[in-house]
């Protein structure tokens, strides 16, 4: 049994899955920017008391789940969303949902997932992809990172959907039933409260660690990497910034060219020329990403790692801090005409 | 980023697909590009294998001195910690710390190793010998 739904790859695996999602109610006017605009889903965050494998945790786009629940709310579609403690109801509410002909996203942890490249397993919980169909044993797969659509054995989606550890998926499924009309007007308002949203995250969010603030306390931790940590351990956290920054689903330069794209978008809504603008900031500082992860790249491949040069990656990220200062205060202060 | 300078170095992943980025065309206009990879990215992800290898590496000779389990070879390999282990086996984390040592490990009964051995994706006789076959 399949169920026609069209494979569309994206940058990141949410936002993707989202907009594929909503492909059809929305007649494909719900891009993956305006998906992950619209579930505010641009941020920054860097962790100091937790670890992944043995480096620091930095997030640069917003907890796993919420770019779906923001954008359906925010268009006032309705989401269901069921996590499930045993394998066997999972599974038949899976079927149950096939069997009606309902697509389904799934989150999954990606160590066990067979179609990736063993280089890039690790025990990431929160991957997303798409099942639609059924053939045999058999699952049919729409992994938004991936250029065609695939498969997984019932027992290998069973175990990505079961994968333990942070954020375990607990089979956990989502999807939405709607079949009204999302018109231009809805799409507005929702434009409108990413936004809003997404300043507020940025800008507003209490403590040192999140928002502009968090990358400007994470360019100062790293100027003090070298010393606290020794070379060798400073290295992998650099590498492991960059691979949080750059790694497979973010589109490039940590999500700002994607939130780039959809202030684009945006101004096809909202036709104002601050949001073009602010947009060129955003490029502007995926750019500046990018110019420091080469810089970090120097430093854990060897071939530079002087305090000196800590110093310097560490001011790329002060200045990338008040570049998208800037640009948030910029949105903030729109004053929409419609 | 503009759409010319989307980088294509050869990346792991490329065998297998190659990975939407967001870039500008020459109107400034963003568009979609498909890359093969990026140097540098490539280069942090070595950096996190090879610091990986080494502590498998590291891991293995415990094992042979007798100063550890296989279990900590397992763990390593499979890029788990005691946490995570406890989530996978549903043992305690002070248990797998026991369990942990030469002498405890050898006593365990096959029930205990069956879990151990399907939280890591081995046979029992493979997680005895530290036996490493790929999958």
């Amino acid at each position: 049994m399949k169920i026609d739904l069209e494979h569309r790859q994206s940058a990141h695996c949410e936002s993707g899955v989202t907009s594929s999602l909503l492909w059809e109610a929305s007649k494909g006017k719900i891009t993956e920017p305006l998906a992950f605009g619209i579930g505010a889903g641009l941020f920054y965050a860097y962790i100091p008391f937790i670890s992944i494998n043995n480096g620091p945790a930095i997030a640069f786009r917003t907890m796993p789940g919420w770019i779906f629940g923001r954008t359906c709310r925010s268009l006032d579609i309705p989401v269901i969303r069921k996590k499930f403690s045993s394998r066997e109801k999972a599974e038949t509410y899976l079927m149950e949902q096939l069997n009606a002909g309902q697509p389904v996203g799934c989150q999954v942890g990606v160590y066990y997932l067979s179609y990736f490249p063993k280089e890039y397993r690790f025990h990431f919980n929160a991957h997303n992809l798409i099942v639609y169909g059924k053939e045999g044993d058999n699952y049919l797969i729409s992994d938004p990172i991936m250029e065609t659509p695939t498969t997984l054995t019932s027992y290998e989606l069973e175990r990505v959907r079961f994968a333990k550890g942070a954020l375990a998926p607990k089979g956990q499924v989502y999807y939405t039933k709607y079949n009204g009309e999302i018109t231009d007007g809805r799409i507005r308002e929702a434009i409108k409260s990413g936004i809003k949203r997404n300043v507020f995250n940025m800008l507003s969010i209490p403590g040192p660690f999140a928002g502009v603030k968090g990358i400007r306390f994470t360019g100062n931790k790293i100027k003090g990497w070298r010393d606290k940590l020794g070379l060798e351990k400073a290295k992998l956290y650099l590498a492991q910034l960059v691979r949080m920054q750059e790694e497979i689903g973010t589109g490039g330069g940590g999500f700002r060219y994607i939130y780039a794209a959809f202030l684009q978008q945006a101004h096809a809504y909202l036709p104002q020329d601050e949001l073009l603008e602010i947009s060129k900031l955003f490029t502007l500082a995926g750019d500046k990403w990018r110019t420091a992860a080469v810089h970090a790249a120097g430093i854990y491949k060897g071939r530079i790692g002087s305090q000196a040069d800590f110093d310097t990656m560490g001011n790329y990220l002060l200045e990338i801090a008040e570049l998208e200062r800037e640009a948030f205060i910029a949105l903030k202060n729109i004053k929409w005409l419609t | 980023m503009k759409k010319e300078n989307v980088p294509q170095d050869l990346s792991a992943l490329a065998k297998i697909t190659k990975e939407v980025c967001y870039a500008t065309d020459e109107s400034g206009q963003y568009v979609t590009q498909l890359s093969s990879g990026w140097d540098v990215k490539i280069s942090a992800l070595d950096a996190a294998w090879q610091d990986i290898d080494g502590r498998v590496a590291q891991a293995r000779q415990q094992v042979i001195d007798g100063k550890a389990s296989p279990i900590l070879f397992f763990m390593e390999y499979r890029l788990m910690d005691i946490k995570l282990l406890a989530q996978y086996t549903g043992f305690w984390q002070w248990q797998i710390k026991r369990h942990l040592k030469p002498d405890v490990f050898n006593e365990l009964s096959e029930k205990k190793l069956t879990l151990y051995a399907e939280a890591f994706n081995v046979s029992i006789a493979d997680l005895k010998t530290l036996t490493v076959h790929e999958n």
